[in-house]
């Protein structure tokens, strides 16, 4: 793990990658900061790491495409697997260092707020911990982006689909106002993500059965609850929208509440995202 | 030593490596010889735990490839067909990170990179990045990362593909010096440099392992055993009496003729060619008969091979089953 950790830091400060994502991310907090506490004299950085989450969207394609994609592209992959290490080791090698290449303009940008306290009241301990839930909140996105790396062999699809997931997270609580609140919308919606669930059960294990009873329980038990009570998925489908976005979680830090539950999630997030990495690349040992 | 048992790998309905069983002994090179698609690369893989099998067992010494695969893996070093290489890197950042991979312990490791470099001739480029490399030295960089650690047994599928043929002669004596302190599996398409290199070879053929012997012992099996030509001025009745009255002849044929200048490829069976040629002179001799030629020809691994891999079925039967001696005499 350590060795992965180590190799896969080189390769991106031996590229550009590292080095572009750390500028991108200081360039857009120091504009941030620039209109919020300098321009308009707010004395909360939170402002600013709201601002910038929308980076978001452009930095984890830009960092993950390549994680585990160009291993595959480049047979490098066969190297990984003939060594005495893991699939875990391998996935969570590779995690830590996006972790660490994410930290290194996190720690300058965590001066920020000090530096600003000597010229005006900046309350602290909302902006470290809105701090802390902005680098959770940025790992989970990249183990979502890790994972997309690990579905594809190609650089530009993996960065694609990335740029299309971060999109939907970071509007899909937008979006909840615009979708049916009614039992029959939910019905249809679920039906539709048991579908989703089930092709990507079918891709992951290659068994048809397993797909098709997964999609078989799921809808069934989704009609057995819309026939017993229908109440229950009223507002459903809005609900789920604005509970999946890891975005719309942190806007409660930023607000000032240092809401354990929404970092709880994001550990969800990131050990679910990568549990399913580790599974991808079991995968591929099985399917060559 | 590795054991295969019972190794099947099949994708979807395709069966890829049917039922595959075979030791290989310590100290050896081992040639592994196949067409296109008979299953080669995915056996490797296998052994290697690259990639899972859908049944069956490998074991590596005493330590099963699937149950306890970082054990296993500690005692084999790969080399896949296409080098793994990090391009960005240069060979002594790739190769210390292969050696921590395999945990070869920090302080070692530096000379342990060293080590490997000099034995594969890489010292004066361990600094340059990778993609600047030719073709030759990234397939030494390849070897050297599956030399780390000092493991058993080494696995190349493929390594001279692709190389110029000095380079493939330099590659060869390299893979000729680890035979000598390592168990060595080498995958060609070579079939000379397998003949020339390895001390047993096995044939896949569709998943199946035709055949697994010495490359000798695989030409006295063979249909085509060994033979001598025979270059004499005499007609084909002449020849026909000639011969038929030597032992373990099994046939001949007429290759080349000219007036009365005849060229004969004679068919030995369970005779030495040395013995034999000495019997067709005096024949020839005390008949008056002059040769213009008398050159015993070994069957070569490339008859084998497509004997092998032509005719799956029949020749399925030529290798398992004791092959009838056919002493007729036919022209």
């Amino acid at each position: 793990m350590i060795a992965v950790l180590r190799h896969e830091l080189s390769l991106f400060y031996h590229s550009m990658t590292g080095y572009i994502f750390g500028a991108f991310l200081l360039l857009f907090t120091g504009i941030g900061a620039l209109l919020y506490n300098i321009n308009a004299s707010v004395a909360n950085f939170e402002y600013v790491l709201d601002f910038i989450s929308v980076v978001f969207i452009v930095i984890v394609p830009i960092l993950t495409m390549r994680i585990i994609s160009e291993e595959k592209k480049q047979k490098t992959d066969q190297l990984l697997y003939s060594l005495p290490i893991t699939s875990t080791d391998i996935v969570i090698g590779k995690f830590l260092s996006l972790f660490v290449v994410f930290l290194i303009p996190l720690i300058i940008i965590c001066v920020y707020p000090l530096i600003f306290a000597q010229f005006g009241d900046v309350y602290l301990p909302t902006s470290y911990g809105s701090m802390v839930a902005f680098i959770f909140m940025g790992m989970a996105l990249i183990s979502m982006g890790m994972y997309i790396s690990a579905l594809t062999d190609s650089q530009g699809i993996a960065a694609g689909i990335c740029v299309a997931f971060m999109l939907f997270n970071y509007f899909c609580a937008s979006l909840s106002d615009y979708v049916s609140a009614t039992a029959v919308g939910a019905l249809i919606s679920l039906i539709v993500i048991s579908a989703a669930l089930s092709l990507v059960i079918r891709y992951m294990t290659s068994s048809n059965i397993v797909a098709l009873l997964l999609f078989a329980i799921l809808t069934i038990a989704s009609l057995i609850v819309f026939f017993v009570n229908s109440d229950l998925l009223n507002n459903l489908l809005p609900n789920i929208m604005k509970k999946i976005s890891l975005f719309e979680r942190f806007s409660v830090f930023v607000n000032g509440v240092f809401d354990l539950t929404g970092i709880v999630y994001y550990l969800s997030v990131i050990v679910f995202f990568l549990f399913l990495c580790v599974q991808a690349l079991e995968k591929r040992r099985y399917n060559g | 030593m590795i054991t295969v048992e019972h190794l099947t790998k099949s994708y979807g309905s395709t069966l890829a490596v049917d039922d595959l069983s075979f030791t290989i002994e310590d100290g050896h090179i081992y040639g592994f010889l196949g067409p296109n698609g008979a299953g080669k690369s995915t056996t490797l893989n296998i052994m290697t735990g690259c990639l899972a099998a859908t049944g069956g067992t490998v074991k590596i010494g005493d330590k099963d490839i699937f149950e306890n695969s970082r054990e296993a893996k500690k005692l084999i070093g790969y080399l896949p067909e296409i080098p793994p290489l990090y391009v960005d890197q240069t060979p002594r950042e790739y190769l210390d990170f292969v050696a921590e991979a395999k945990k070869v312990a920090k302080k070692d490791r530096p000379a342990e990179v060293e080590r490997v470099a000099k034995k594969t001739n890489i010292e004066h480029v361990l600094d340059k990045p990778i993609k600047y490399l030719s073709k030759g030295y990234r397939q030494r960089v390849g070897i050297s990362q599956a030399l780390l650690g000092n493991p058993q047994i080494i696995i190349l599928d493929e390594p001279t593909v692709g190389l110029d043929p000095m380079q493939i002669l330099e590659i060869r004596e390299l893979i000729h010096k680890l035979g000598e302190n390592h168990t060595v599996i080498l995958s060609s398409h070579i079939l000379s440099e397998v003949q020339a290199i390895c001390d047993k070879v096995l044939i896949i053929y569709k998943g199946k392992l035709v055949a697994f012997d010495t490359p000798d012992n695989l030409g006295k099996i063979s249909s085509h055993g060994s033979a001598i030509e025979i270059g004499a001025d005499i007609s084909l009745d002449m020849a026909k009496e000639i011969l038929s009255s030597l032992n373990g002849i099994v046939s001949y044929e007429n290759i080349e003729s000219s007036d009365d200048q005849n060229l004969f490829k004679v068919h030995v069976e369970n005779r030495d060619l040395t013995e034999i040629s000495k019997e067709i002179f005096k024949a020839f001799a005390e008949k008056d008969i002059p040769l213009y030629k008398l050159n015993p020809v070994k069957t070569n691994l490339e008859d084998i091979f497509l004997e092998l891999t032509s005719d799956s079925e029949e020749n399925n039967i030529t290798i398992l089953e004791e092959k009838e001696i056919d002493s007729s005499i036919t022209a």
